[in-house]
C-alpha cells in the first residue's frame, strides 16, 4: 500500500484559505473604516447603505436573481434555448417516473414529521424528571450533529446484506436471521425501501423534537400539573389532558420545521440509494435532472414546485416565530 | 387551562391506594423500559459503525461487529489507509478533510460578519424604507436553495449576459480558486436566516444605551464595535455553530460548487461517492464516516448550550 500522503501538495489549499481569511479581514476593515469616515451628521441613509451593502448585494446575486431565472428556466427546454410553455410541468405531473418521485415525496412528508414528533414527544415525556434525563436526552440528540451523509452510511451498514449461507454483517438482517427469517436486500425493494430511508431521517431528527418538546414540557406551570395529580389523573390522562394541550404550539413548531426539512431532503436518498429503486424525491430528482442529465428545464420546474410547496409552510412558521419573539 | 379533570377523587388509604401504587410502579417500569429501548436504538447504529471502523478488513467484511466481543481484535489500519493512502481506490480522506476545513472557515466567517452588519443597520440605524428592506430579507427565507443552484453555477461558469451583452465575465475558477465560489454560495444561502436571528437579538438591546452612546458622540462604527458586538456574543455563537454544522455537513452545495475531485470537494461529497461506487468497502466507509463525524461532534458537545438555545429560538435552516 502506498502511504506517502503529501502534505506539500495540500499547500495551495491552505494558501487559498489564508487568502479567504485575509479577504474577510480586508472587507470588514474597509466597511468599518468607511463607517467611521462617514460623519455622524450625514443622513443615516449613508451609514445604512454601508452596513447593508454586502448582505444586499450577495442576496441579489445569490438568491433573488437566480430564483427569478430558475422560474424562467422552468418554461424553457433542457438546454435553455427555446420556450416550451408548460411542458416541463406537464412532464412532472404525467410521466410515470416523475409521478413516482412526487408520490415518494408525499410519503416522506406524510410520515417523517408525525413520526419524529411522536418519538420525540414519547421520549421527552418518559425521561422527564428522571435521574438520567440530561444524559438520556444527549444520547438521542447526538445524531443531530452528524451529517446526513454520515447517518446514511451508518444505516446502510445496519441494512447491509449478505447471502443466506454466509454470516450477516448488517444488524437488521442478523436480527431477522436470528428469528429464523431469510436476509433481504432492504434498500432494493420498493415500496418498503422508502420506509427504511425514512427511518434514518426519523433517527436524525428525533433529538430535535425531544429537545424542543422537553423544554415546552418544563414550561408547563407546576400548579396545573399538581392540580391534575391531586385530582388523581392517571399518567395517560395526564398526558392527553394536561401535557399535550399545554405544549400544542411547540408540537406545531416541530411538525412545521420537519415538513420543510423533509420536502428539501436530498442527502439521505443520494447517499443510500442514489434515488434508484423508486426512492427518488423532488430535491434529488431536481439535482439529477439539472446537473446529471442536463435537463435544466425539468430541474427548474421541480425546484419551482418545491418552492410552491414550501412557501405556505414557511410563511406559517415565520408567523409563529414572530409571535414567539414578541 | 380548563382541561384538568374536574372530578375530585379522595385518595383513601388501604386496598385502592396499594393497587394504585402497584400500577404506578408498573407504568413507571414500562416507561423506563420504553425509554431504554429508544436510547439503545438511537446509539447502537453509531456504536456499531465506530467499533467496525476499528476492526481488521477481513473481519468487517466477514462477520458482524457484535462478534467482536467473543474475539476482540482492534486496529487503526483502516484509518491509516482511508486518510493517508494515495492509491486512488482508497479514500484519500486527508485531502478531503483539508478541503472541508478550507470550505468551512470562511463560509462561517463571512455570513457572520455580513449578517451582523445588516442586522445592526436594520435594528439601530433609522432610515427611510427600513421596514421594507427588513421584510424583503425576511421573506427570502422562503426560497429553497434549489431555486438558486442552476443560475448561480452559471454565474460562475458562464457569466451573466442579457440579450447577448456580456455583463459579467465567466469566472472560470480552477483549482483552489474554486473554493471561493463555494464560500460565496454558502454565504448567500446563510444570510436570510442569519440576519433574522441577529436582528431579533440586537433589536432587544436597550435603546437608552444606544441613545447615551450617540449623545456622547459615538459613531455607528464605534457603537457597533464597542457596544453591540460584545453584547450579542451569545447570538453570534449560536448562529456560528449552526452555520458551522450546516456547512460541514452539507452535501448539495459542495457537490455542485466544489465539484467531485480531491482538489476542492469536501468530505461529505467523497463519502457519498464511496457509498455509491465502493459500497462494500466497509473498512474505508466506516473509518471515513467516523472521521467526518468526529469534528462536528466535538464542536457540538463543547457548544451544546448555544446549540440548544438556538434550536429553541427557531434557528433551523429550512
Amino acid at each position: 500500500m502506498n502511504l506517502d500522503f503529501d502534505l506539500a501538495a495540500e499547500q495551495p489549499k491552505l494558501v487559498q484559505l489564508l487568502l479567504g481569511v485575509v479577504a474577510f479581514c480586508a472587507v470588514v476593515a474597509v466597511l468599518l473604516l468607511a463607517l467611521d469616515r462617514a460623519p455622524m451628521r450625514q443622513r443615516a441613509r449613508l451609514h445604512a447603505a454601508i452596513l447593508l451593502a454586502p448582505a444586499l448585494i450577495l442576496l441579489a446575486i445569490g438568491l433573488v436573481v437566480p430564483a427569478a431565472r430558475t422560474t424562467l428556466l422552468s418554461f424553457m427546454s433542457g438546454d435553455g434555448t427555446a420556450w416550451v410553455g408548460l411542458d416541463n410541468y406537464v412532464w412532472m405531473f404525467t410521466q410515470p417516473e416523475a409521478v413516482t418521485v412526487l408520490r415518494t415525496t408525499l410519503i416522506w412528508v406524510a410520515l417523517v414529521p408525525v413520526l419524529v414528533t411522536a418519538v420525540g414527544l414519547l421520549y421527552a415525556v418518559l425521561v422527564d424528571r428522571t435521574r438520567f434525563e440530561s444524559l438520556a436526552k444527549s444520547l438521542v440528540f447526538l445524531p443531530m450533529a452528524i451529517s446526513f451523509v454520515g447517518a446514511g452510511i451508518i444505516w446502510k451498514f445496519v441494512y447491509a446484506y449478505r447471502p443466506e449461507e454466509s454470516d450477516q454483517i448488517g444488524l437488521l438482517n442478523q436480527i431477522v436471521v436470528a428469528f429464523g427469517g431469510t436476509p433481504r436486500q432492504w434498500l432494493l425493494e420498493p415500496p418498503l425501501n422508502t420506509l427504511f430511508l425514512i427511518a434514518v431521517m426519523v433517527w436524525i431528527q428525533a433529538g430535535f423534537a425531544t429537545v424542543v418538546l422537553s423544554a415546552a414540557i418544563k414550561g408547563i406551570p407546576a400548579e396545573i400539573v399538581e392540580a391534575a395529580r391531586l385530582d388523581g389523573a392517571s399518567p395517560v390522562q395526564m398526558f392527553f389532558r394536561v401535557t399535550l394541550p399545554s405544549i400544542r404550539s411547540a408540537v406545531l413548531v416541530v411538525l412545521v420545521t420537519q415538513s420543510i426539512g423533509t420536502l428539501k431532503l436530498f442527502d439521505i436518498v443520494r447517499t443510500m440509494t442514489g434515488g434508484q429503486f423508486d426512492t427518488s424525491v423532488i430535491a434529488n430528482e431536481m439535482y439529477n435532472q439539472a446537473f446529471r442529465y442536463g435537463e435544466t428545464g425539468k430541474g427548474a420546474a421541480l425546484a419551482v414546485f418545491l418552492f410552491v410547496l414550501v412557501t405556505p409552510i414557511v410563511v406559517y412558521q415565520i408567523r409563529q416565530r414572530r409571535e414567539a419573539v414578541r | 387551562m380548563t382541561t384538568v379533570p374536574s372530578t375530585v377523587t379522595v385518595v383513601r388509604p388501604g386496598a385502592a391506594g396499594a393497587a394504585r401504587r402497584v400500577r404506578r410502579s408498573l407504568t413507571s417500569r414500562t416507561a423506563s423500559a420504553v425509554a431504554i429501548v429508544i436510547a439503545v436504538l438511537w446509539t447502537t447504529p453509531t456504536f456499531g459503525l465506530f467499533l467496525s471502523s476499528l476492526r481488521p478488513e477481513d473481519q468487517i467484511k466477514g462477520t458482524g461487529w457484535w462478534t467482536f466481543f467473543s474475539a476482540p481484535e482492534l486496529t487503526l489500519e483502516n484509518y491509516r489507509e482511508v486518510l493517508f493512502s494515495t492509491s486512488s481506490s482508497s479514500g484519500q480522506m486527508a485531502g478531503f478533510l483539508i478541503n472541508s476545513i478550507v470550505i468551512t472557515v470562511p463560509s462561517v466567517l463571512f455570513p457572520l460578519a455580513f449578517a451582523a452588519f445588516a442586522a445592526y443597520a436594520l435594528a439601530w440605524v433609522p432610515f427611510r424604507g427600513r421596514n421594507w428592506v427588513y421584510i424583503g430579507i425576511f421573506a427570502l427565507q422562503v426560497v429553497p436553495l434549489q431555486m438558486a443552484l442552476v443560475p448561480l453555477l452559471s454565474f460562475f461558469s458562464e457569466g451573466v449576459s442579457v440579450f447577448g451583452v456580456q455583463i459579467t465575465p465567466a469566472w472560470e475558477l480552477e483549482g483552489p480558486a474554486r473554493f471561493a465560489q463555494v464560500w460565496f454560495a454558502h454565504t448567500c444561502f446563510a444570510l436570510p436566516l442569519g440576519v433574522f436571528l441577529l436582528h431579533n437579538f440586537m433589536s432587544e438591546l436597550p435603546g437608552e444605551l444606544m441613545e447615551a452612546a450617540r449623545v456622547d458622540g459615538a459613531t455607528h462604527g464605534v457603537i457597533f464595535r464597542r457596544l453591540v458586538l460584545p453584547l450579542v456574543v451569545p447570538a453570534l455563537a449560536t448562529f456560528g455553530i449552526f452555520q458551522f454544522l450546516w456547512v460541514w455537513n452539507d452535501l448539495l452545495v459542495g457537490l455542485i460548487f466544489a465539484g467531485g475531485t480531491s482538489e476542492t470537494a469536501p468530505m461529505t461529497v467523497r463519502l457519498a461517492q464511496m457509498a455509491g461506487t465502493k459500497g462494500n468497502e466497509w473498512q474505508r466507509l466506516t473509518a471515513g464516516a467516523f472521521v467526518s463525524v468526529t469534528v462536528p461532534l466535538i464542536v457540538f458537545l463543547s457548544m451544546q448550550r448555544y446549540f440548544v438555545r438556538g434550536l429553541l429560538a427557531g434557528s433551523v435552516k429550512g
